[in-house]
């Protein structure tokens, strides 16, 4: 048995810190949104009353919320199965031994990933722009920034950020098979295909897993896109995503209500992917 | 073969597409063709950038390394040690962190802006540095990480090696255990870097003085800006440039690092 001071001294400076900017945070959203601000007559000084649940009975009332929640999910069953689809396809491609430069490609496709999603969503709002766009055959005839498109343009700018990403955390899984397996698929007459289906795919999928964990995660924090794409569409209003509402409300300022948004948000992002992640653990064991 | 070609074309095209949108003055960058170059006017769009309000462009490259730099650097070695006590020894309340800092792993950053933004303005702490850098430092998937590979990479014996040769757990840590996990703590240090460097709602909430933004930020205010001031569309487009190169070249540099220890993680 180990004495207790060197454990403490490993332990204790992640912990204060996950104490103080993590789960106090948490605590102080919690009790934050359980108040609410009234006045004595109209223009009377603002005070702080516990208010029970209302705040969550006003998220709950809160139409725009709802859409922005809505809005956000059709994004991610879209949007991360593309991703992570085209992920698994490159990782798989790169190690076929079909592709000669692997090197080259394994780079180029995960330079987007250094580039932060705000000058990201610049340089494809440029792109996205009639006058200015290299592809003018695309942008003359839809208007990628119009109400209908500009879901599917920010899509498209997480997308190219994140492929290469995925792609490498994929592809390392890959890289772990060990080769005996493959010795054995061979002699059974498994072609390339085959091999990739039957043996690549479920070995990986602890991979496919976390990365689609983390895709689910980051969809439903979606900010940095739309309130960029705001300055370049003006169908993106400032409820358009729900950590946006989080961002407009808390600038009118309603901390409050601002607070049970993000207790809400943050509660469903967990509830989403612990499930995510009980439901295809239950999977691989059968 | 053909897939690869077009996926290349599409990650790479609107990188090129930047780089020679910077190099052209404003006349030629909306008036010549997007994808080729004009007269090459980098320079003078640098200098300009470089300039422009007494330089504040280089005061927010110099927070972002600073907000991403120091706390990757710092928040990796916490994490490590963190990681490294729940692999390597028994005690009470180990199961109770690691679950504290599983759950943690899924609780979005961005859903702790807000609250932190009302903790740091009651102690009246809203607008400096630390608002930012110090929650930046928080890091649950480092230690995630860090605990894996730490039970993969540290034998057992060669700890108990070192104990019998009078060896304190602490040297032992920091003069074995990190050398063994040292690819692990490049892959996580990159991670953190990456995370900070992209972090976009804790300052936007954070920070109002200007001379404190990361570059993202100020980046951000001047696209926001471009409308009323057109000159600013240059300099949006060449400091995008600027602003990228710092990590291209940090992931090209540290390769071999982030390739041996990315998938790691997931494999286990």
């Amino acid at each position: 048995m180990t004495s207790r001071k060197p454990i403490l001294f490993f332990v204790l400076p992640f912990g204060l810190l996950f104490a103080a900017f993590y789960l106090a945070p948490i605590g102080y959203a919690i009790k934050q949104s359980l108040y609410k601000v009234t006045r004595t007559g109209t223009f009377g000084p603002a005070h702080e009353v516990f208010g029970g649940l209302e705040q969550y009975q006003r998220v709950f009332q809160n139409g725009p919320f709802w859409e922005s929640v809505g809005r956000v999910l059709l994004f991610g069953v879209v949007q991360v199965p593309v991703m992570l689809g085209l992920a698994l396809l490159l990782a798989l491609l790169l190690d076929s031994g079909l592709v000669r430069g692997k090197r080259f490609f394994r780079l180029a496709f995960f330079v987007p990933y250094a580039i932060p999603g705000v000058v990201a969503a610049i340089m494809w709002g440029f792109l996205y722009s009639p006058n200015l766009s290299p592809f003018t055959a695309v942008t003359s005839n839809w208007n990628l920034l119009s109400a209908d498109l500009v879901l599917w343009a920010m899509a498209n700018v997480v997308t190219w950020v994140y492929v290469g990403y995925n792609m490498l955390i994929i592809y390392s899984a890959l890289l772990a098979i060990p080769q005996e397996v493959y010795e054995a698929a061979t002699i059974d007459g498994a072609g390339p295909w085959r091999t990739a289906w039957s043996i690549k795919i479920p070995l990986v999928m602890p991979a496919i897993v976390l990365t689609t964990v983390f895709s689910i995660i980051g969809t439903l924090q979606l900010l940095a896109e739309p309130q960029v794409f705001r300055t370049f569409s003006s169908a993106v209003s400032s409820t358009y995503t729900p950590n946006l509402t989080v961002y407009s409300t808390s600038s009118i300022p309603n901390f409050n209500l601002a607070a049970a948004f993000s207790v809400v948000l943050a509660l469903a992002t967990f509830v989403l992917s612990f499930t995510f992640l009980k439901f295809t653990s239950r999977g691989g064991d059968k | 073969m053909g897939i690869m070609g077009i996926c290349t074309f599409y990650f790479l095209v609107p990188i090129w597409w930047l780089f020679v949108g910077a190099t052209k003055s404003r006349g030629d960058f909306s008036g010549t063709a997007p994808l080729w170059f004009a007269d090459f006017h980098l320079g003078q769009n640098l200098s300009e950038l470089f300039a422009y309000r007494d330089g504040v462009f280089l005061r927010w490259m110099a927070n972002s390394v600073l907000y991403t730099g120091g706390a990757a650097l710092l928040g990796t070695l916490l994490a490590a040690m963190c990681g490294y006590a729940l692999a390597k020894y028994r005690f009470p309340g180990r199961e109770l962190i690691f679950n504290l800092v599983l759950g943690g792993v899924l609780v979005p950053a961005t859903a702790l802006a807000l609250p932190l933004f009302l903790i740091f303005s009651e102690l009246e702490a809203t607008n400096t540095f630390w608002s930012v850098f110090l929650p930046s430092l928080v890091n649950p998937f480092g230690v995630y990480l860090a605990r894996i590979y730490a039970t993969a990479s540290v034998p057992e014996e060669l700890l108990e090696a070192a104990r019998l040769d009078g060896s304190g757990e602490v040297r032992t840590f920091f003069k074995i255990s990190t050398r063994l996990m040292f690819p692990a703590l490049v892959t996580i240090f990159l991670f953190h870097f990456v995370a900070v460097w992209n972090n976009f709602l804790l300052p936007l909430i954070m920070l109002g003085n200007e001379r404190l933004f990361p570059v993202t930020l100020g980046l951000y205010t001047w696209n926001g800006q471009v409308n009323q001031l057109p000159e600013l569309r240059m300099l949006v487009l060449t400091g995008a440039l600027v602003s990228i190169v710092p990590l291209v070249v940090a992931f090209l540099l540290l390769q071999r690092f982030w390739r041996s220890g990315l998938g790691a993680g997931s494999v286990k």
